[in-house]
């Protein structure tokens, strides 16, 4: 045989190969060949392809694999299993971009499914290979790198401490610098990662001097850059006064109110949870907030948005007006209540409306002005109906009460407490009855409105055992008016004045 | 002599009468020696009681006077006490009244000062307006940015047809489709056909030059047509002989450098030193500092104010006018013979040894 005719098997054997791989990778692009897939054993296929000599079949076999190991954990466990890990590690450090990014984009499909093939991931070595392959000038492989990383320490503190220990924080800052798009998307999203776990891990990335590149892509046009360095700079915000005070001082305020109106809605999210972490630590930050016009900000958001996206937003308010009454008043003044009313009206998830019910109580506890505040909004009733409602949680029960009785016991809004006294239960009434008691004995037109509309009579049916401190309110009550009302008002009253009919004997 | 013979008579009776006398006393010692007894201890109680009394008397005295100086004292204590507990009390109340005030004034003007919080409120719904405001202009703005953009993108997506449909434009003969007679003008593509140009033939892409692979082992490139047609003797590899054939032009340095560079370069020189050089002193050295400085004058005077050079640094006076045209002092003589012969004469007469 000539020497042409055996090169021309050779030929048609790597042409077979070629073909092979190219059309497996097509295929596991589609979720319903990647079963079939399976069953056929593509695995123990793919996995002497990724030693071939011809580097397009390498890279086509790994991407293959990625694809593969990202469709479900049962094949990224198959991957593990397989030994496939460390000959990808080696071939990261040694190969040509496009297989970098390949090998990457397997080990990150491998490592996002649970903490275990993170965790086997990370034992073959692969961080050390993933750093080297950060330090590339080709900004598609970084991408890679950084997804993997990210996708490793995602699931937990450990993984997380094993990845900043590999000395990927300043590489990932650096990344944040380049002018790709992508390549920023990516490095943000992994700094969140990382920083989400614990206050050392932020204060980690904190050092590294991320915080002024976070900040400086904030007004960046690309949505989904957004979204990741809001959760970003959140993760990093929640963990501590001091680095949430870092946060405010890189100047994001009040560039960062203005994506409160981007039309992408997980950016909007993104910038109101970020507001929360930091409202949450203390007033002085709640009050920078305040000042810089946050809270009417985050009330027109919740007046845009709906369903699980308002929660980080109530929580905000919540936040805000615990702090002290200054600033309570300072969120009744934005129009805060009504707003929280209607997503109190229209959220029918138990959770929202616990957080929801969370937020009056913290906003209406403070002064009776406050009070005054929650319950002219009409508040109070829906919050006696969710407490009594059996069907609801008891998270949201529990929360309704406390806010109710908070509330309450500030409040000398008497239109409002009156339609309380018919349907709430004995314990409720209790506090209302309380503050009738209090403003009472000073108001006479409030005496005359509350024999008019019936309270005396309804405050004369409640039983009470003497002693206590509800029958020493109804006795306070009852001495601002003379006897003849109250006996007349008493239960029972037309039956006695019955009885005397009978027993009188005309003379 | 009578006498004692009346005594002498009396002798018995007086014998008699002393021991009766002495029998009486006796029989009287002890009731007459109770008597006594009994006198002086009457008497003596009373010495005593007297002295005691007056003792007694003395004493009382003595303790009354002390008492009295020592009560008046007490007293006089008691009622600087008690006039210092009224004034402290009275300080206390006023200082009481004073504090109120301050306290008063003090929470109600920095601590709960209802105007400031007053105030403080307005400016936050001020400032809320304000950002709302802000930033519905803002939302207002990306708004139309987008419309904006996606309006563009609309129309060149219909430029990009026109150019594709160019050939539907309707002519004097035959109008086009969009163009149809029984319009009352001709339709919107048609106005778009007229405007656009139309795309040309897409061109050919150039296939990058690739450098022989040596890797590969099957050279499958365009071939040249062979020279001869029949084979002629012992060849060298083909692959060699692509090699030579298409081997990329290697020119010496001499070849590559053009033949004016000389004067390129030196055009080169002078641009950089235009662009470059901002300062026009030349650089002295640190040397000679201060003989290198020359004072620059102001530009508002006539005068130069400069340190004159004679007397500092040459003692010669200038050539004046009058010197002008003349020529300078000679400083060489012609010279006179008188040392001529020193040391040479023909007598050792002056020689020192």
């Amino acid at each position: 045989m000539s020497q042409r005719q055996v090169l021309q098997v050779f030929e048609t054997y790597q042409k077979a190969r070629t073909q092979f791989v190219q059309t497996v990778a097509e295929l596991a692009t589609r979720p319903q060949n990647i079963e079939t897939l399976q069953n056929a054993g593509v695995m123990s296929l793919l996995r002497p392809l990724l030693l071939d000599a011809v580097p397009t079949i390498q890279q086509t076999a790994a991407l293959a694999l990625g694809r593969l190991a990202n469709y479900n954990d049962d094949l990224a466990e198959a991957v593990v299993k397989g030994d496939i890990l460390p000959q990808l590690v080696y071939s990261l450090a040694e190969q040509n971009r496009f297989y970098k990014k390949a090998a990457a984009f397997v080990l990150r499909a491998v490592a996002k499914h649970s903490p275990e093939l993170a965790q086997a991931v990370v034992d073959c070595g692969a961080l050390d290979a993933l750093v080297i392959s950060l330090e590339e000038f080709d900004p598609g492989v970084k991408e890679a790198a950084a997804w993997a990383l990210g996708n490793i320490a995602r699931h937990n503190g450990q993984l997380s401490q094993a990845v900043v220990d590999a000395g990927v924080v300043p590489l990932l800052v650096l990344c944040i610098q380049e002018p790709e798009i992508a390549l920023k998307r990516v490095a943000a999203s992994t700094l969140s990662d990382i920083a989400k776990h614990s206050p050392e891990l932020a204060q980690t990335v904190v050092d590294t001097g991320a915080i002024a590149h976070l900040a400086q892509m904030i007004l960046n046009p690309d949505a989904k850059l957004k979204r990741q360095v809001f959760s970003a700079l959140s993760q990093i915000a929640k963990h501590s006064v001091d680095v949430a005070e870092m946060v405010v001082e890189a100047e994001i305020f009040p560039a960062a109110l203005a994506c409160l109106k981007d039309p992408d809605e997980y950016v909007r999210k993104n910038v109101t949870t970020l507001i929360r972490e930091i409202t949450k630590h203390t007033p002085e930050l709640s009050q920078i907030i305040v000042n810089v016009g946050g809270v009417a900000a985050v009330v027109d958001y919740l007046g845009d948005s709906k369903g699980n996206a308002r929660l980080p937003g109530i929580m905000m308010l919540g936040y805000v007006a615990a702090h002290s009454e200054n600033l309570a008043m300072a969120v009744i003044v934005s129009k805060g209540v009504p707003q929280l009313a209607i997503c109190l009206e229209e959220e029918q998830e138990d959770h929202i409306k616990a957080a929801t019910a969370w937020a009056f109580g913290q906003i209406g506890r403070h002064t009776p002005e406050h009070a005054r505040a929650v319950a002219v909004a009409n508040v109070l009733p829906k919050l006696l109906n969710i407490y009594l409602d059996s069907e609801s949680l008891e998270d949201l029960q529990v929360k309704a009460k406390k806010a109710l009785k908070s509330i309450l016991q500030k409040c000398t809004y008497l239109p409002a407490l009156e339609p309380l006294l018919y349907e709430a239960p004995s314990n409720i009434v209790k506090h209302v009855v309380c503050q009738f008691s209090k403003v009472l004995p000073h108001d006479s037109k409030a005496r005359r409105l509350f024999v008019t509309s019936g309270g005396l009579k309804k405050v004369q049916e409640i039983k009470a055992e003497p002693g206590s401190a509800i029958q020493e309110y109804i006795n306070a009550i009852n001495s601002c008016y003379p006897e003849e009302i109250v006996r007349y008002y008493s239960p029972g009253y037309s039956d006695a004045l019955l009885e005397r009919i009978e027993n009188y004997q005309p003379v | 002599m009578a006498r004692l013979e009346k005594l002498f008579s009396h002798l018995e009776n007086i014998k008699e009468q002393y021991f009766l006398k002495n029998r009486i006393a006796e029989e009287n010692r002890q009731r007459e020696n109770e008597a006594a007894v009994k006198i002086q201890r009457r008497f003596r109680g009373c010495q005593v009681r007297a002295y005691l009394r007056h003792l007694h008397k003395n004493a009382t005295l003595i303790q009354k006077i002390w008492r009295g100086f020592t009560a008046r004292e007490l007293f006089r204590q008691r009622v600087n006490t008690a006039y210092f507990i009224m004034k402290m009390n009275f300080y206390n109340k006023m200082a009481v009244k004073i504090q109120q005030r301050w306290r008063g004034y003090y929470v109600r003007k920095y601590v709960h000062n209802y105007y400031a919080r007053k105030r403080y409120l307005e400016g936050v719904a001020k400032k809320n307006d304000l950002i709302r405001r802000d930033l519905e202009e803002f939302a207002e703005l990306q708004k139309r940015e987008r419309e904006r953009i996606a309006l563009e993108k609309e129309e060149q997506e219909k430029n990009i047809q026109a150019q594709r449909l160019h050939f539907l434009l309707s002519t004097k003969q035959c109008p086009g489709v969009f163009n149809s007679p029984f319009r009352a003008e001709p339709d919107e593509m048609e106005l778009r056909l007229r405007r656009v140009k139309p795309r040309s033939a897409p061109k050919e892409r150039k296939t990058p030059k690739m450098t022989p692979d040596l890797s590969n082992l099957m050279p499958n490139r365009e071939r040249l047509p062979p020279i001869h047609k029949k084979p002629q003797g012992p060849f060298r590899p083909a692959l060699e002989v692509q090699q030579q054939r298409l081997r990329p032009l290697e020119p010496s340095l001499r070849v590559a450098t053009s033949i004016t560079a000389l004067e390129e370069a030196r055009e080169e020189l002078k641009r950089q030193e235009w662009r470059t050089r901002v300062i026009d002193q030349t650089f002295l050295p640190f040397s000679n500092a201060s003989q290198n400085k020359r004072y620059e004058s102001l530009i508002h005077t006539i005068t130069p104010f400069e340190q004159v050079a004679y007397g500092t640094k040459h003692f010669r006076e200038e050539p004046k006018e009058c010197c002008q045209g003349k020529k300078p002092f000679k400083t060489v003589f012609t010279t006179c013979h008188v040392f001529d012969k020193f040391g040479r004469l023909y007598s050792n007469a002056g020689n020192i040894v």
